[in-house]
């Protein structure tokens, strides 16, 4: 009988000469002073076509209400359950010019074709940000799904101020993330965007075609 | 599509386009301007470099081991794995789960590892439907075509190709250059495939052994929604996209994007460790894995040619390649082109099959000196050389022996014995000093050579006897 396809690519795999494993040579990713790291994040943020906007923690919501004015969004995807969810459906409530709330708490296939074709925008909390390139770090959970931060035109993302570390390899690192890595976990740099056209860039070919940071200040 | 014949003859023929070697050209300038710019500093780019070339030389130190660490992880997080001996296997195993799920709709994100296995048409012929969503890989499915280029599959193509063909297939689509409007055309139809599909089926950039994690990298975001939309996904790759650690990932992130299309990240970093958990609202509720071997456990089994599966496509060998950028794409008639194609695509498919391949090079080393994981692609092309001309009955790439041609085998013996007898080899430069020059310009086979190029004129003295001249007596 012919053994089975893992049993003979390993097999062939093992019966391979063996070299030794090289050790790894050192590696230093960048360090920033923390008072700069605000500063290279919006430079690469906006270097990728994201707008930032350094807000009050206690005024965002009323903040985002005129951002998202601007833009003509008249419907946000939140969600309920989290904190900045329920900060945003108690500042927005009764507000007339407020755009109306859709809220992601049933399962995707519930609500498929809300989500597709009605949000506007969603607003989205981050876990941090990454000062050398300018990138948002989304842990999604049952709470906050993943698709918000990709379905909708417009995404919004919350930032602590705070929250904005040095890299990828510092924060993975530090945070322990190899000990606890979540369904979907992301790293965000900007609105979706395409150059297979003649290397020129487009934005929005399939995710956001625009994605806001609003940098909350720290309590 | 690629012309008959072997790569010189289609070589020929592309060279005469002056449309598409304009658009390569275009493009690969921009690329290698773009990439400089992210290297500016030759200590880090060493130093990065020399940590990618290491994780991934670690990775293939261990590789049997660390496939079941990742397949054990992969089980525990809840992604069912699978291996593949070949890409039939390989489709049959994608078909197998499609079918147990009822799905007839695909949509696909990038992946060469598909292109590979050749997956669109054989799901056609068995009744599904795969869409490819990344905007480039569109387009070239509209157009009926392979990718050109493993990280922008249509850079052969410019926007008044893209119009036409947006034109004649999408419904109620206008001809428009405006690549905004192409853009958005394309954003529309797919959305509604995303929308309706039954699976998704994506490539890895990387596995991670310890944690149970695809890593994918991307900038349009259709990868993201194969990942997460569809209530079932697939991800196909090749056993050889691993590492070790999660702490791998950052070093080949800082590589990959920068050497590719000369970002410092992509827009998404997509890193996925499981189908959708209890009380988890998206996400498919089924992750598969395929590993398809297809020839990589038998370049692993040679040291040399080991290095091969070191690479993590992208792309900035071809770019910078001086013959690729001349030819372009389909010249290769391969699913990998350029440099990383000449050495990979004669293992996997065997020298008897594209044993010219390796002759497609000039051996100049910029593919060497601008690889992020320090692959000695040239290295690699001069044995494939010496593999295509030596038969062997333990043959360590399929089709060794192959090129052999007995003429050439003969003058190969000829100047061998020549080289080595003092005498003979006295006899034979002074023939050539003396009559060389008279050899007919059209003599076969020494003709192609002289076809293409300057022909070279003998000195009318050996050079043993010009250094005599110069005073050396030891001559």
């Amino acid at each position: 009988m012919m053994p089975d396809a893992r049993t003979a690519i390993l097999a062939r795999l093992r019966a391979a000469p063996r070299g030794a494993a090289p050790e790894l040579p050192p590696w230093t990713p960048p360090v920033y002073a923390p008072e700069d790291r605000l500063t290279r994040f919006r430079t690469m943020m906006e270097a990728w076509r994201g707008e930032v906007h350094e807000v009050d923690s206690a005024t965002w919501p009323d903040r985002l209400r005129s951002i998202l004015h601007n833009k003509g969004v008249r419907t946000v995807l939140h969600a309920p359950a989290t904190e900045h969810g329920r900060r945003l459906a108690g500042a927005w409530a009764g507000q007339a010019e407020a755009p109306r709330l859709l809220a992601y708490d049933r399962p995707v296939e519930a609500m498929k074709d809300d989500l597709v074709h009605e949000a506007d925008a969603a607003v989205t909390g981050t876990l941090g940000g990454i000062a050398e390139t300018g990138s948002l770090i989304l842990w999604p959970t049952p709470e906050e799904p993943r698709l918000m931060s990709l379905l909708p035109p417009v995404h919004v993302a919350l930032l602590a101020r705070s929250a904005i570390r040095d890299t990828l390899a510092a924060t993975a690192a530090e945070e322990g993330w190899a000990g606890r890595m979540p369904t979907n976990l992301l790293l965000v740099s900007g609105p979706s965007k395409t150059a297979d056209i003649e290397q020129t860039l487009a934005f929005g070919v399939h995710g956001p075609k625009e994605l806001v940071v609003l940098v909350l200040s720290d309590l | 599509m690629a012309a008959d014949g072997d790569f010189a003859a289609r070589a020929h023929a592309a060279l005469g386009n002056a449309e598409v070697r304009a658009n390569f050209r275009r493009a690969m300038d921009g690329l290698m301007a773009k990439r400089a710019a992210q290297f500016t500093d030759p200590q880090a780019w060493a130093q990065t470099r020399a940590r990618g070339a290491a994780i991934k030389r670690r990775v293939l130190a261990r590789l049997p081991e660390l496939l079941e660490r990742l397949e054990a992880r992969c089980e525990a997080n809840g992604i069912r794995v699978h291996w593949a001996e070949t890409t039939g296997d390989a489709n049959r195993i994608v078909l197998g789960i499609l079918q147990e799920a009822g799905a007839r709709t695909v949509v696909k994100g990038k992946s060469m590892v598909s292109e590979e296995m050749h997956l669109n048409a054989f799901l056609d012929r068995h009744g599904i439907t795969a869409v490819e969503s990344d905007l480039g890989e569109y387009i070239i499915q509209l157009a009926g075509e392979m990718p050109s280029h493993i990280v922008m599959p249509c850079i052969h193509k410019n926007k008044g190709d893209i119009a036409r063909l947006f034109a004649e297939h999408i419904e109620g689509q206008g001809y428009t250059e405006d690549v905004a409007e192409l853009t958005a055309a394309a954003r529309r139809v797919l959305r509604s495939k995303f929308a309706a599909a039954d699976a998704g089926i994506s490539g890895v950039n990387f596995a991670v052994a310890e944690t149970g994690t695809l890593v994918l990298i991307e900038n349009e975001g259709n990868g993201r929604l194969s990942t997460t939309l569809p209530p079932l996904h697939i991800a196909v790759t090749g056993i050889e996209k691993l590492v070790e650690t999660l702490d791998d990932i950052p070093p080949l992130l800082a590589l990959l994007p920068r050497s590719a299309t000369g970002q410092a990240v992509t827009t998404y970093v997509n890193m996925i460790s499981g189908p959708r958990r209890d009380g988890e609202k998206d996400g498919p509720r089924a992750v598969h894995l395929v590993l398809l071997d297809n020839g990589r456990s038998r370049v692993y089994a040679d040291a040399e040619l080991r290095d091969t599966l070191r690479c993590i496509r992208c792309g900035a060998c071809m770019n910078h390649c001086p013959v690729y950028a001349r030819v372009g794409g389909h010249t290769y008639d391969a699913v990998y082109p350029g440099p990383i194609g000449k050495i990979l695509t004669p293992q996997l498919a065997g020298l008897d099959a594209a044993g010219d391949l390796p002759h497609a090079s000039s051996l100049c080393n910029a593919c060497v000196e601008v690889c992020p994981v320090q692959i000695p692609i040239a290295d690699i092309l001069v044995r494939l050389r010496r593999e295509a001309v030596r038969p062997s009955d333990t043959p360590a790439v399929k089709g060794a022996g192959a090129k052999r041609a007995p003429l050439e085998a003969l003058a190969w013996a000829a100047w061998r014995w020549m080289y080595a007898t003092p005498a003979l080899y006295r006899l034979g430069s002074r023939l050539m000093a003396r009559f060389g020059n008279r050899i007919p310009e059209r003599l076969p086979p020494l003709n192609r050579w002289t076809g293409v190029r300057t022909r070279p004129r003998f000195a009318g003295r050996t050079l043993h006897d010009l250094a005599r001249d110069k005073g050396y007596d030891d001559a």
